[in-house]
C-alpha cells in the first residue's frame, strides 16, 4: 500500500468505529454499549476541562495565557447571537470549496490525461512533483508578488492544495485499471469514449475519490494557513485578530470552529465514500 | 500540506530516450523564462534571469546559516517523534488508554495544525521553544496513528506464543509488541518527516526570529526582491524532495525486514 493508502488505513481504523447494525433483542444491548463507549470517550475531557476551570478560577495562569472556559463559552454564545461567527465561517466554507472546485477539476482533467496517455506522463509528470513538492505556503510570496492579497491569492493557493493528490490519485487509479476490463471493451468493440466512460472512469473511482478526499483536507489546512497570513474576514482572521488583541478566547472559539468544520467537511465525504464503496463491493 | 510520493523509478526497460522527455517540459520552461526576462518582454524586477537568482543562491549559502537552519528543523523533528512513538504506543497498547484518551486525541487531531499557531506563539512566544513546539506538534499526529494502529495489531498467535514462553510484561514488549508495530511505526516517522517539513516552512512565516527559507522570503517579498522569492521556492521544493526520498528510503528499509 502506498504512504497515502496506509494513512487513510490508520485514519479510518482510528476514527470511524461504525457499530454493526443489529436488530431486535441484540439493539438495546448495542445502545447501551453504545451510550457507554460515548461515555468513556467524555470522561478525559471533562476531566481537562475541570483542571482547565480549576486553573482559571484560582488564577493559576495569567488571563491571557489561559482564558477562563466559562469566558470562552460566552464569547462562543455571543458571537452566534450576532452571526459574526457564522459570517467568518461562511467566508471561509466559500473560500475553500472555490478553490477546492478549481483545483480537484484541474487535478482530475490532469490526472486523466497522465493516466490514459504514457506520452502525456513521461513529459508531464516530473515536472509535476517537483512543484508539487514545494509546499502550498511556499508559493504564497511567489504568488502574493503577482497577484496581491485579494481573493486570488488564497484561491490560487488552495486550489494547488487540492490538485497535488487529486492530480495523483487520479493518475494511478487510471492506470490501476486491469487489463481485462479495458479488454472487455475491445471485445465489446466500444470506441474511446465509450471505453472511457463506461469502464475506465467508473474503475479507477475508489482511488480517484481518494485524492478528492485527500484534496479537501489539504484545502481546508492550505485556506487556514492563508487566511493566517493575508485576510481580513474568515476564521483565519479571527484567530489573528484574537491573538493580537490577547483575547485567546476568540482564538480557542475560531479553532474549535475550525476543527469542526474540517471533521464535518471530511465525515461528509467518507460518507460518500462509503456509499461508493458499497457500490463498488456489490458490483465486485 | 500534500502527502507526495517520490519520483517515478524508471524501469530498466525504459529506452533512455524515454526518460529525456521528462526534462523537455522544464527545459522549455527556462528557455522562456530566460528569454522573457533578457529580452526585457517581463519587467527584470518581476522575473529576474536565471544568472541572477543562481548568483544570489550562491551568496545566501555562503554567507548565510541556510544549511545550519535546515539541520535545525529535522533535530526539531526529533521532538516530535520522541513523544510520538511512547504515546502511540501507550494508546495502542492499552485498551483503556485507547477507550478514554482516543476518542479525545482524534477530535483534537481535526484541528488543522495551522490553527494552533496563535495559541503557541501566545504560549511559546516567537523564537526557538515556539518553532520546536510547533513542529513537534506536526509530526506528533501522523507518528502517534501510525504508531496506534500498528500496536493495536499484534498477531493474535504471535501473542500466544509470547504467552506460552511466560515472557513478563518487559519482555512481551520489546520482543513482541515493539517489533510488530515497527513498519507502522516507520510509517509514521516516514509521514512525520513530512509533515513537520511543512509546518516547518509554515513556522517560518509566523515565527519570524532566526534565519530560515521562509523568512528569507518574506524577506524578498517585502522588498521586491523576486530572486530572493524565486530562490526560497527552488530551496523548498529541493529540500522537500530530499526529505522525501528519504523518507522513502526509511520506508524501504523497515519493509525489507518484513519481508525477510
Amino acid at each position: 500500500m502506498t504512504n497515502l493508502e496506509l494513512d487513510r488505513v490508520a485514519f479510518e481504523a482510528a476514527v470511524a468505529d461504525q457499530p454493526d447494525r443489529r436488530f431486535g433483542a441484540q439493539a438495546g444491548g448495542r445502545l447501551a454499549g453504545g451510550l457507554r463507549t460515548i461515555a468513556a470517550a467524555l470522561i478525559f475531557p471533562a476531566a481537562l476541562l475541570l483542571v482547565w476551570l480549576v486553573a482559571s478560577l484560582f488564577d493559576l495562569v495569567p488571563a491571557q495565557i489561559l482564558p477562563d472556559p466559562r469566558l470562552v463559552l460566552a464569547t462562543f454564545q455571543e458571537f452566534l447571537e450576532t452571526g459574526e461567527l457564522a459570517f467568518h465561517a461562511e467566508i471561509s466554507l466559500l473560500r475553500v470549496l472555490q478553490g477546492f472546485a478549481l483545483g480537484a477539476s484541474a487535478g482530475l482533467v490532469l490526472g486523466i490525461a497522465m493516466g490514459l496517455s504514457r506520452r502525456m506522463r513521461e513529459l508531464v509528470e516530473p515536472l509535476f512533483l517537483v512543484i508539487a513538492q514545494v509546499p502550498s505556503l511556499g508559493w504564497i510570496p511567489l504568488v502574493m508578488l503577482l497577484v496581491g492579497i485579494d481573493e486570488a491569492l488564497k484561491v490560487i493557493i488552495i486550489a494547488k492544495a487540492a490538485m497535488i493528490p487529486v492530480t495523483i490519485n487520479t493518475g494511478k487509479g487510471i492506470g490501476n485499471v486491469p487489463r481485462n476490463y479495458r479488454e472487455v471493451g475491445e471485445v465489446l468493440t466500444f470506441g474511446h469514449w465509450l471505453t472511457l466512460t463506461r469502464i475506465v472512469l467508473p474503475a479507477s473511482v475508489p482511488t480517484v475519490f481518494t485524492g478528492i478526499r485527500y484534496g479537501l483536507t489539504n484545502a481546508w489546512l492550505a485556506l487556514v494557513a492563508v487566511e493566517l497570513l493575508a485576510s481580513s474576514e474568515g476564521l483565519g482572521y479571527l484567530m489573528v485578530w484574537g491573538r493580537q488583541l490577547f483575547q485567546l478566547d476568540l482564538v480557542i472559539m475560531a479553532m474549535i470552529a475550525v476543527g469542526l468544520i474540517g471533521f464535518i467537511l471530511d465525515w461528509s465525504l467518507g460518507r460518500i465514500e462509503r456509499r461508493l464503496q458499497r457500490w463498488e463491493a456489490a458490483g465486485a | 500540506m500534500t502527502v507526495v510520493t517520490t519520483l517515478p523509478r524508471t524501469d530498466a526497460e525504459t529506452p533512455v530516450r524515454r526518460r529525456w522527455n521528462g526534462l523537455i517540459l522544464p527545459a522549455v520552461l527556462i528557455l522562456l523564462w530566460e528569454g522573457a526576462s533578457q529580452s526585457g518582454i517581463v519587467d527584470a524586477r518581476l522575473l529576474p534571469s536565471l544568472g541572477v537568482v543562481v548568483e544570489r543562491a550562491w551568496t545566501e549559502l555562503v554567507a548565510g546559516r541556510l544549511a545550519v537552519d535546515v539541520a535545525f528543523s529535522l533535530a526539531r523533528d526529533l521532538a516530535g517523534f520522541a513523544l510520538g512513538i511512547p504515546v502511540g504506543l501507550a494508546l495502542g497498547l492499552s485498551p483503556t488508554l485507547d477507550r478514554f484518551v482516543g476518542p479525545t486525541f482524534n477530535a483534537a487531531k481535526q484541528i488543522a495544525v495551522f490553527a494552533w499557531i496563535p495559541l503557541i506563539s501566545v504560549w511559546f512566544g516567537v523564537g526557538e521553544a515556539a518553532k520546536i513546539a510547533f513542529i513537534a506538534l506536526a509530526a506528533f499526529t501522523p507518528v502517534v496513528v501510525n504508531t496506534w494502529t500498528g500496536a493495536r495489531s499484534v498477531p493474535r498467535d504471535l501473542a500466544e506464543v509470547a504467552q506460552v514462553l511466560t515472557l513478563n510484561r518487559w519482555q512481551t514488549l520489546i520482543r513482541l509488541e515493539i517489533p510488530s508495530a515497527l513498519p507502522s511505526i516507520f510509517v509514521g516517522l516516514q509521514l512525520g518527516l513530512i509533515y513537520s517539513w511543512l509546518a516547518t516552512v509554515g513556522a517560518e512565516y509566523f515565527m519570524t526570529i532566526g534565519p530560515g527559507i521562509g523568512g528569507l522570503m518574506t524577506e524578498g517579498r517585502e522588498h521586491f526582491h523576486m530572486d530572493l522569492v524565486i530562490l526560497g521556492v527552488v530551496l523548498l521544493g529541493g529540500i522537500g524532495l530530499g526529505l522525501n526520498q528519504l523518507a522513502h528510503l526509511l520506508e524501504t528499509s523497515a519493509l525489507r525486514w518484513k519481508r525477510s
